[in-house]
């Protein structure tokens, strides 16, 4: 009789099973806590005990995108009555809507800085990756270990000089400067992870192609990136949602300019006090196209996060 | 150079294509291709750290630009190897890097233990799990001051409900014996996957025909647990361990959001006090300084750790 003595029983399966649901239900409460707050009124939100069950609204959304002023009665009655749906929304204890909150702007911020940032770090980051895989470069193992050990400094810890350096430059608080130092910092997990990838396709490929008479360039942009594309979208993606976590350079570094969204939702208040459900809004449309990524980049989760250190 | 196959491929085809697989030779493209990102990283990382360096043998301020900058010699490092605030982010750090360690270990190789038993819609459940560490940390941690509020906060609320005591009779952030623990705790929910991924990896790497053969030795499931399992997953836990370790010595966005130090400044971890006094007393030379001794630790420990974890590979 042939079995894996590893397999399973169904009993153990079961317990491992419920063990597991359970878990993931505990973790997945706080995530459908924010995205339901997002869904609530102020008064929900703040209700006791919790409120699990709700009528939905999406006021917390407009007062993400609007800045909102509470007006007495008689300017009130001279304003007239609201003409949009967004304004009839928040209208109720005489708020009105004065004008477009920054958050538009930090998120285009982000998605520019981010995506800026990804582009020139996959470009920068395949091709060192290549010559790293393919040829004999000089001092190859003390560069990479070089690339790897710019991970371990604290960015607190290079933020004066970078500081100092991009205002004599001029490039502080601007969109350049934030790519620039994105690039830098995702840089490590670029070409190690890319390098990964680059060492799977084999070799034989190119040295048909070369044969062929193709040149190493022709080679490389003809052969190697149409078979590295899977590697180089999960790179891209990781090095994408990096930059577009990141907190601690943004928040020193930027200001009025160039600042992302994530130094910019917890300072969301409204009216009278932090605004949950505006917070919880922010913080909703920010996860959501990183849980997306999350679940297609499963496969290369484990490969993305240790920089290709571990494989599955 | 005729040592690799494509040289002596290149040789031995007719000359006109010879000529054309040339092209650039290949000691150009390899520089070519290497020198920008070595370049960027020189700028942007190693000459800021020199900088960093410089300065933190200086009195410097940011604040002050037209001040004559003085050489202090070590007057920097002496101050804050003997300032008391000092010590005790190190430890409020300490704190947190062991807790969060044990408890990320603890419950991440039991998750990886348990999903390893291929049940049923396990893939789903863990994407699930894994969720949180995708997330960006001051975002997170500003949602949690929410979840932690005293009676309408939702975690307060489940504790409360389980143990049946009031849930405005405790706040997990504006208590100092319990804002340690507050931290601790979404720390391990953002970081614990990925410390079950990587189990999950080292289990996986295990063959079959190992326990087979133990099976044969009628070892038992214990022994078989102990003597094959943890020692197979020992090296990427040990992976793990320094992964988790180095960037919860780095933290900052996370607590900066929960507690912001506080409170008084109990869970003021070394980086957030690297910030203040870098970036709002602008104390830029013993700022310098201070993040020169932080990395200067982090990375020794690293080092000598990396060095560990070279020997346990090598067994």
């Amino acid at each position: 009789m042939s079995y894996s003595v590893t397999e399973p029983s169904g009993r153990q399966k079961w317990v491992a099973g419920i063990l597991v649901v359970f878990y993931a239900v505990v973790t997945l409460l706080p995530l459908l806590w924010i995205i339901g707050t997002g869904f609530k009124s102020p008064e929900d939100a703040i209700a006791y005990p919790p409120k699990m069950v709700f009528q939905p609204t999406v006021e917390g959304y407009v007062n993400l995108f609007t800045t909102r002023t509470r007006v007495p009665e008689d300017q009130l009655k001279a304003l007239g009555e609201p003409t949009t749906w967004y304004d009839k929304l928040v209208r109720k204890e005489g708020v009105v809507i004065t004008g477009a909150s920054r958050f538009a702007e930090r998120f285009y911020n982000s998605v520019i800085i981010g995506f800026g940032s990804t582009v020139l770090c996959i470009t920068l980051g395949t091709a060192a990756a290549y010559a790293f895989s393919r040829f004999k470069v000089p001092l190859k193992d003390d560069l990479l270990f070089f690339i790897l050990s710019t991970r371990m400094m604290p960015p607190i810890a290079v933020a004066i000089p970078i500081f100092l350096m991009f205002r004599s430059l001029g490039l502080s608080d601007t969109h350049a400067g934030m790519i620039l130092l994105y690039t830098a910092v995702n840089l490590s997990l670029s070409v190690w992870l890319l390098k990964g990838f680059i060492d799977e396709i084999p070799i034989e490929y190119e040295e048909a192609a070369l044969i062929d008479g193709y040149t190493r360039f022709q080679a490389f942009y003809k052969v190697v990136l149409p078979q590295a594309v899977t590697g180089i979208a999960s790179t891209a993606i990781f090095c994408l949602i990096f930059a577009w976590n990141e907190y601690a350079f943004a928040v020193l570094l930027t200001s009025g300019n160039a600042q992302t969204a994530p130094p910019f939702i917890p300072t969301i208040i409204g009216v009278s006090g932090q605004d949950w459900p505006a917070v919880a809004a922010g913080a909703t449309i920010f996860l959501v196209p990183v849980m997306v990524f999350t679940i297609l980049l499963r496969k290369h989760l484990l490969r993305g996060i240790t920089f290709g250190a571990v494989r599955k | 150079m005729l040592h690799s196959p494509i040289d002596r491929v290149a040789s031995a085809t007719p000359p006109a294509i010879a000529a054309r697989v040339k092209g650039l030779s290949d000691r150009a493209i390899a520089w070519l291709f290497v020198t920008p990102s070595i370049v960027l990283l020189l700028a942007i990382n190693i000459f800021p750290l020199i900088w960093t360096i410089r300065l933190s043998f200086t009195n410097f301020r940011v604040n002050r630009p037209n001040a004559p900058i003085e050489f202090v010699g070590l007057r920097n490092y002496i101050n804050i190897l003997t300032d008391s605030d000092i010590w005790q982010s190190m430890q409020a750090t300490a704190h947190f890097l062991i807790w969060t360690i044990v408890l990320q270990v603890l419950i991440g190789f039991s998750l990886a233990y348990l999903i390893n038993k291929k049940f049923r819609g396990n893939d789903l459940w863990t994407t699930i799990i894994v969720l949180p560490m995708m997330l960006s940390p001051a975002v997170v941690g500003n949602f949690w001051t929410f979840l932690y509020q005293p009676q309408i906060g939702l975690f307060n609320y489940v504790v409360g409900f389980l143990t049946g005591n009031d849930p405005s009779s405790f706040s997990m952030i504006a208590n100092t014996s319990l804002a340690p623990w507050a931290i601790v705790i979404v720390d391990t929910w953002m970081w614990t996957p990925f410390v079950m991924l990587i189990c999950l990896a080292g289990l996986r790497s295990i063959p079959d025909s190992i326990y087979e053969a133990a099976e044969c030795d009628r070892a038992s499931k214990w022994r078989q647990f102990w003597t094959i399992t943890i020692p197979m997953v020992l090296p990427f836990l040990m992976l793990a361990v320094l992964f988790r370790g180095i960037e919860n010595f780095k933290m900052f966005d996370l607590v900066v959001q929960l507690t912001g130090g506080g409170p008084g400044s109990i869970t003021e971890l070394t980086s957030i006090n690297l910030k203040r006094a870098a970036f709002e007393q602008w104390r830029t030379g013993y700022a310098s300084a201070y993040a020169v001794i932080l990395f200067v630790t982090v990375f020794g420990l690293a080092s000598i750790y990396v060095k560990a974890l070279n020997k346990v590979k090598q067994r």
